[in-house]
């Protein structure tokens, strides 16, 4: 399920910035969760993570938390990254978090992106979402973000 | 002599000259290309008098928690000023799930009003005059359930039919291309539509039975000139459509009106909407044959653009909306809704649609625009630009028709099929977004004059109330315990039928909706007949 966007790229490629060289790519599951279907973001964010040398599972529209979690495991991915524009991101990230939880993926990095009130982002940081990037952020920082976060846990 | 950048560009990519002379317009005809204002091809207008002899109708989207909560948000805007009714539904009640389906959790009532049965209709328009206020159901997939509903609180509150005013956004091709929503594929999804052209123009002459939509492509990320040229396609798709069942074009066109996006660049969209009128009215009149003035004229609603609007900084948002509302009115629009500041957060609040609905009202008393019909016309800057979106959304339209082998219906659904319009809409929102990073699309607040700690934490934001989901719930089973669950089943079981061999479906809807059959019910059968969607994800 899904699709893959992006080639494997040779193991001994660097990163721009002569970072960390990454023994393998990382890998992150873009996905819709819920009823919503605005999906303009997270295509975007799809194709800039390819561009700058990740491999990029996009789920596709309207699957429950366990499809999503289902999917990040198989996948066997570094990073799952969550869009929700409709609302109901505390019901869908605590189901999310709760699946996580249950398969022991702590060494996931999770991430959430689209409409989220200032209020529920303590609550979702809480549930156990590591960044949350709204309308406005630029696709650097997301890159920057996730190269960050997958090396401290690869060198852990 | 230098210029403060190498390239001047509208947001959808288009370039702009220093200067337009009368050499960019030298073979423009008036009577050929512009006419007056109520006369082929409408590009000045499709009324001799437009805003002279009424101004545009000020219809706010409205919706959100149940249908107690919006019958009240209803009245306020009535209350200061709104001329019309707009209707927002929750993704349940979009995607036809009722409040209790287990995908409706931590979605009901959030993104517009939870909607299951009648019941719920009859408090939405509780106090509402059906012959008096005209209303827009922004609603696609479940668009058949929904009309019906209107219907029969019109037949109880002894409205004519035929006096019913309003509109049924119920345009599913742009659905498989941008909002998607959906429940069954696409064939029968406008199969669906055209019992709905067939059942309407027979029960509410007056009520507008489409709105072809551009503005949900725009804000998937198209380009002005996508916008247009998909928008216009589907319109000419639903029009094969209606004819290949004997629908005759001169009654239906009447009924049938238009959507678009206001977004920023303001002289790209007046002409876009210019464009429009000219490009309707020739297609309507020399491709399909219509022979009704009505039926060449393009009516058309206008959405400020949402996804021009910013988190950060969200009083800059009020000067933004102004910008595309005047656009809107100068390019002619019959109806407007304007965009509260707060929507990059969530929901618009009281005071914040307010403010939305005075910008109408300022713009319509206090600034004078109105006062004259299509001012910019003969302007060589915008006629030169109407031109030249209007050839450039033809060569799109010609695309489309060559993918359908001469049917631009064919080619709509085949452009859906292979992923002709998401790859579009897709590369163009990319190709933007790099703008954007790049600083060649200034954002103010955004990647310009950024304030690390800004007036976002002082906005009191709409919550809607988790109890909403509750209470729902709670009234569907009511609602289901009270009604005569046998001529429930017996309206499923001949809806079903009428869906298997091909009959019109509405009526049998309208049986289901008035014994009080809810959506989810009422959708399931036709999921039970056609099968479900879904689409393969791309990128």
């Amino acid at each position: 399920m899904g699709v893959r966007v992006g080639e494997l790229p040779s193991p001994c490629r660097g990163g721009a910035g002569g970072e960390v060289l990454m023994d393998r790519p990382i890998k992150v599951l873009l996905a819709k969760a819920g009823l919503d279907g605005h999906d303009r973001g997270v295509k975007v964010i799809a194709r800039a993570l390819r561009d700058a040398g990740m491999e990029v599972i996009y789920t596709g529209l309207h699957n429950t938390p366990e499809q999503v979690v289902k999917a990040a495991l198989q996948e066997d991915v570094d990073v799952i990254g969550v869009s929700i524009l409709s609302g109901a991101h505390l019901t869908i990230f605590r189901k999310i978090t709760e699946l996580m939880k249950q398969y022991g993926m702590d060494d996931v990095v999770l991430l959430g992106g689209g409409i989220i009130p200032d209020e529920d982002k303590p609550i979702l940081e809480q549930m156990g979402v590591k960044g949350l990037f709204g309308p406005g952020t630029s696709l650097q920082r997301i890159i920057e973000f996730i190269r960050e976060e997958v090396q401290r846990r690869r060198r852990n | 002599m230098t210029e403060r950048k190498s390239r001047f560009i509208t947001v959808s990519n288009l370039e702009i000259k220093r200067l337009y002379t009368p050499e960019d317009i030298k073979d423009l005809d008036y009577e050929r290309d512009l006419g007056s204002p109520g006369e082929y091809p409408f590009t000045r207008g499709i009324y001799p008098t437009m805003y002279r002899g009424r101004l545009w109708t000020m219809r706010q989207f409205a919706g959100f928690g149940g249908p107690e909560e919006t019958n009240r948000r209803f009245k306020y805007l009535l209350e200061h000023g709104q001329t019309g009714l707009s209707t927002a539904f929750d993704m349940p009640t979009l995607m036809g799930l009722d409040s209790d389906h287990p995908l409706a959790d931590g979605e009901v009532g959030v993104e517009g009003v939870a909607v299951d049965t009648l019941r719920d209709f009859e408090i939405l328009f509780d106090g509402i005059p059906l012959d008096k206020v005209s209303t827009s159901f922004t609603i696609n997939p479940s668009a058949p359930v929904i009309y019906a509903m209107y219907i029969a609180i019109g037949d109880q509150q002894g409205v004519p039919r035929d006096q019913l005013r309003g509109t049924i956004q119920n345009d599913m091709l742009k659905e498989f291309i941008a909002q998607k929503e959906w429940v069954i594929p696409p064939r029968p999804s406008v199969d669906l539509i055209v019992d709905i052209f067939e059942f309407g123009i027979k029960e509410t002459p007056k009520f507008n039975l489409i709105s072809i939509s551009g503005y949900h492509i725009r804000e998937a990320g198209s380009t002005a000139i996508q916008e247009l040229a998909f928008t216009i396609a589907d319109g000419c798709a639903y029009v094969e459509a209606a004819m290949r069942r004997g629908i005759d074009i001169d009654k239906l066109g009447p009924q049938l009106s238009f959507f678009f996006n206001s977004h920023n660049s303001f002289f790209e969209e007046i002409a876009k909407f210019r464009a429009a009128r000219r490009l309707w009215a020739r297609l309507m009149r020399e491709r399909y044959g219509a022979k009704n003035p009505e039926s060449w004229k393009l009516r058309f609603h206008t959405q400020t653009a949402g996804c021009s609007l910013t988190e950060q900084q969200p009083l800059n948002n009020i000067i933004r909306v102004t910008i595309q509302a005047l656009a809107a009115v100068l390019g002619g629009t019959q109806s407007l809704h304007t965009n509260s500041y707060d929507e990059a957060l969530a929901l618009p609040s009281e005071e914040a649609v307010r403010i939305a609905l005075r910008t109408q009202q300022i713009i319509a008393y206090e600034s004078g625009v109105a006062d004259t019909i299509d001012p910019l016309a003969g302007s060589y800057f915008v006629e030169a630009l109407t031109n030249e979106i209007e050839r450039a959304a033809l060569d799109y339209i010609k695309k489309i028709e060559e993918m359908g082998h001469g049917s631009i219906l064919e080619g709509v659904l085949a452009g859906i099929e292979n992923g002709f319009f998401q790859r579009e809409i897709a590369q163009a929102a990319y190709e933007y977004q790099k703008q954007v990073e790049s600083g060649e699309q200034i954002i103010v607040g955004v990647n310009k004059y950024v304030m690390p700690q800004d007036e976002k934490a002082k906005v009191n934001i709409l919550r809607v109330d988790p109890e909403v989901q509750r209470r729902q719930i709670e009234r569907l089973k009511r609602v289901r315990a009270e009604r005569d669950n046998r001529a429930v089943k017996r309206a499923l079981e001949r809806l079903e039928e009428a869906a298997r061999s091909r009959e019109n479906t509405m009526p049998y809807i309208l049986e289901a909706v008035k014994a009080y059959a809810s959506v989810g019910e009422i959708m399931e059968v036709l999921k039970k007949v056609h099968g479900t969607y879904r689409e393969p994800a791309m990128v």
